[in-house]
């Protein structure tokens, strides 16, 4: 049995990374961009979990809650403006929102 | 009614209430034939009675209003002021007489200051005008008369306008006058000479409508303004032309100037010189009523008697008179405008006398009387005689204002009756008024021994004898004196001898006039007596005291050519003729005329029916009126009017609108232009960046995803490249 070394844990955070950043360039759904965003974010903290790990240091670990707060908020703001998108457009795909141009 | 409507018409209570809340406006007219028998002092309400101001003295019934403190205030202040003046001219007048140059020059501060200009002749000059004064012996003379006459005649119209509605209106234009008349003559230059030379004009037109719900005065007020300021267009244009030329307008220097021989006289023909000082001659005819401008003053009479013996006898009239003297450098160098203005001067004196011959308004004899003896005035100028000119306008003053101040008074005690048909046999009714009326008449007529005698003489003498002077001058003067000493005879023959012809409502009430009006008619009489022997002639030898006149003047006119005027080549003996013939033909005139309206008044009338038209055409004043109505007035006026109306429609009109579409086409093409030319090149230069931002346009797609797709396929970018080196 091998042990869990930091390297794996960077794997795990480039394919959440990944998997995320498809899902915000490719999905329609506002809904799921957001989810896809929270991916991109946890793919970050699971990079800040382990290098603190790694190196003995708390500050990843701290850094990593002010992370889950800042998605939390984010989650809640893109939420907001998704439901007044709704409202105004009758809509949540992305591709049909373009009013930011020209 | 009346009164209402008299309200509405007289703004003078209002005003009366404003300057003295206490005083309640008075709504009655003098009746001054009844001050003597029943007065009604504390009636101070208003009463009906007739306002259309038949004459220029309402005779109404009314009560008096006695006792307003202010009125009271008003007839010592008024007065009180030409007082004062009066003593402060002696006292000039005599601190004057101590200076050895007699001149006293006061420049208060420059009054109009300019720039630089090139004058006539292209030398710099610069263009200032001061407000100044100068005393010197003619203004001397100008200013105690005017101040001396003048308040003997405000407490004369103390009493004359006691009773008159507009008595505080009165005083203030009355003492406007002289403010604007010490201005006039006291000036240091033409400029401010025309201030006081418009402003006299001014009071005279306040002062002719003063009675303005009468349209007949109004409109008198209107010809008198009117025609003055045909004549100030001339004087005017003098002014200008003297600005041009000398680069000056101060006395001392156009005098200075004139007399350093810089500009010989124009004997050859009209220079320059002799327009401008015919450009101001035209403006003295205005002012002092010569042709072909004197048909405002008979008209003027419709204004107060009292204005009619300081404005258009004594004071205004001459100011004409005294700008020409004041000149005298000038015309010494235009001898073509003095024959013109002797000549003048002798048709007006010739013409109006034979006017006054049959009129039969008291007033008006006396009226054209006053035009001819400015027309004397003229006659002395022009033969280059000023300093008779001058002597004549002093003595004048003293019995034209008398004789007025006198007409004013028959008039008073006869009600407002101005007609002398309606009179006769008020010798004795009237004492007073009859006994200086007939001193100031003989003067007039040039009896020896009075005032208008010496100068009168001076200048019959001087049309004969001086370089300028001509036999044909002579004799129209002589004929004029004829007539003058034939009319003033008839007026007292009419007025105070004879039968009475008075309507017999007026006669119970004659009665003389009040001491306010009679010691001012007695002290006139006694200058009517003296004034002539400060300038007796030279032929009498009576010594320097008693030609102090021409001595004290000399300076005034210091010039070589005034001593070559004086100095006729003719003999003593033909003096003491001429002098004779002009005593014998006024004594002989008197009797003509005592004859004819005394002992046989059916002559005159005999005489009338058999020339008919020319007492017609003498009655109608020659028809001028009417002339000038058929040339000026309707000619001018409807006909020139209808051609200036054709001027406008076409000529002024048309630039006016040929401007317009200048305009409108000049916008048009200015549109044209905004539009393709400055609009183009904004437009193409907007479009042209917009053309190279289009590749740019194309990525900004607008959706969030493309984006992000960017940002992603940038970090990728920047991620390689950083792994790639």
């Amino acid at each position: 049995m091998h042990p869990v070394t930091t390297i794996h844990y960077l794997v795990l955070s480039a394919a959440l990374l990944l998997i995320g950043t498809v899902g915000v360039l490719t999905r329609r759904n506002v809904v799921i961009i957001l989810m896809s965003i929270e991916l991109i974010l946890n793919a970050v903290n699971i990079n800040l979990i382990a290098f603190s790990h790694a190196w003995k240091n708390i500050n990843g670990q701290v850094f990593a809650i002010f992370v889950i707060t800042d998605a939390v908020a984010e989650a809640a703001v893109g939420l907001g403006i998704l439901i007044a998108l709704f409202r105004n457009k009758e809509t949540v795909l992305a591709d049909e929102i373009d009013l930011l141009k020209w | 009614m009346m009164l209402v409507f008299g309200r509405l018409l007289d703004p003078q209570p209002v005003s009366q209430v404003a300057i003295a809340p206490g005083v309640e406006p008075i709504y009655e007219h003098g009746h001054g034939h009844d001050h003597d028998h029943h007065h009604d002092h504390g009636h101070t309400h208003s009463h009906d009675h007739d306002h259309t101001h038949d004459h220029d003295h309402d005779h109404g019934d009314g009560h008096h209003h006695h006792g307003s403190p202010l009125k009271t205030l008003i007839k010592f202040l008024c007065p009180g002021m030409i007082l004062a003046s009066f003593l402060l001219s002696v006292g000039a007048v005599w601190q004057l007489s101590s200076q050895p140059e007699r001149t006293k020059q006061l420049i208060q501060f420059t009054w109009i200051a300019g720039l630089p200009f090139h004058m006539a002749n292209g030398q710099l000059a610069t263009f200032s005008i001061d407000w100044g004064f100068l005393l010197d012996p003619l203004s001397s003379v100008m200013i105690l008369v005017i101040t001396g006459i003048g308040f003997l005649i405000h407490v004369y119209s103390t009493g004359y306008m006691d009773h008159d509605n507009g008595f505080y209106r009165f005083f203030g234009y009355l003492n406007l006058f002289v403010f604007f008349m010490l201005m006039l003559v006291l000036a240091n230059n033409y400029a401010l000479l025309f201030v006081g030379w418009e402003g006299v004009g001014l009071c005279s037109y306040l002062l002719i409508g003063f009675y303005f719900q009468k349209k007949s005065a109004g409109d008198a007020g209107k010809k008198a303004f009117i025609v003055n300021r045909v004549g100030d267009a001339g004087f005017i244009i003098g002014m200008f032309l003297m600005m041009s030329v000398l680069g000056t307008l101060r006395f001392t220097d156009v005098n200075a100037v004139l007399r350093s021989g810089q500009f010989a006289p124009e004997v050859a023909g009209f220079g320059v010189l002799s327009i401008m000082s015919l450009a101001m001659f035209f403006g003295a005819t205005g002012k002092s009523a010569q042709i072909p401008l004197y048909v405002w003053l008979p008209d003027a009479m419709e204004g107060p008697t009292p204005v009619s013996a300081l404005i258009h006898a004594a004071t205004m009239v001459t100011a004409g008179v005294y700008m020409i003297a004041r000149s005298s450098a000038l015309y010494q160098l235009t001898p073509h405008t003095l024959n013109i203005v002797a000549t003048v001067g002798a048709l007006t004196a010739l013409l109006a006398a034979t006017i006054a011959l049959v009129q039969n308004d008291i007033k008006r004899v006396l009226a054209y009387s006053t035009v001819s003896q400015l027309g004397y005035m003229f006659l002395a100028l022009g033969v280059g005689a000023y300093w008779v000119a001058v002597f004549h306008l002093f003595t004048h003053a003293f019995f034209k204002a008398l004789l007025f101040l006198c007409s004013g008074s028959v008039i008073h005690a006869m009600g407002g009756e101005q007609d002398m048909r309606h009179m006769g046999g008020l010798k004795n009714k009237i004492p007073i008024t009859h006994w200086t009326m007939w001193v100031g008449s003989v003067a007039i007529a040039g009896i020896p021994g009075l005032a208008g005698f010496f100068s009168k003489d001076e200048i019959l003498w001087q049309a004969y004898s001086s370089p300028g002077g001509s036999k044909l001058l002579y004799a129209i003067g002589l004929g004029t004196a004829a007539m003058t000493a034939f009319y003033m005879w008839r007026l007292m023959n009419l007025t105070f001898y004879g039968k009475s012809r008075v309507k017999p409502e007026v006669e119970a009430h004659i009665h003389e006039s009040p001491l306010s009006m009679t010691v001012p008619l007695m002290l006139l009489a006694v200058g009517s007596v003296f004034a002539g022997w400060l300038g007796t002639p030279k032929l009498w030898n009576l010594g320097e005291n008693f030609r102090r006149f021409e001595v004290w003047l000399e300076p005034s006119f210091a010039s070589a050519a005034v001593e070559a005027a004086k100095e006729g080549e003719h003999g003593a003996s033909l003096e003491w003729i001429l002098m004779g013939v002009s005593v014998f033909i006024a004594i002989l005139a008197i009797m003509v005329a005592r004859y004819f309206y005394h002992r046989k008044p059916e002559i005159p009338d005999s005489i009338e029916k058999s020339l008919k038209p020319l007492h017609g055409l003498l009655y109608n004043k020659w028809y001028v009126d009417e002339l000038y109505d058929f040339l000026f007035v309707d000619g001018l006026s409807k006909g020139g009017g209808r051609l200036l109306g054709s001027f406008d429609r076409n000529v002024v009109d048309g630039g006016v609108n040929g401007a317009g579409w200048l305009t409108r086409f000049s916008a048009v093409v200015a549109a044209w232009w905004d539009t393709w030319i400055v609009d183009g090149a904004v437009r193409f230069s907007s479009f042209f960046v917009k053309m190279l931002s289009y590749p740019a346009c194309i990525l900004q797609t607008g959706r969030v995803q493309a984006y992000a797709l960017f940002m992603v396929v940038g970090a990728l970018a920047f991620l390689g490249y950083y792994m790639a080196h």
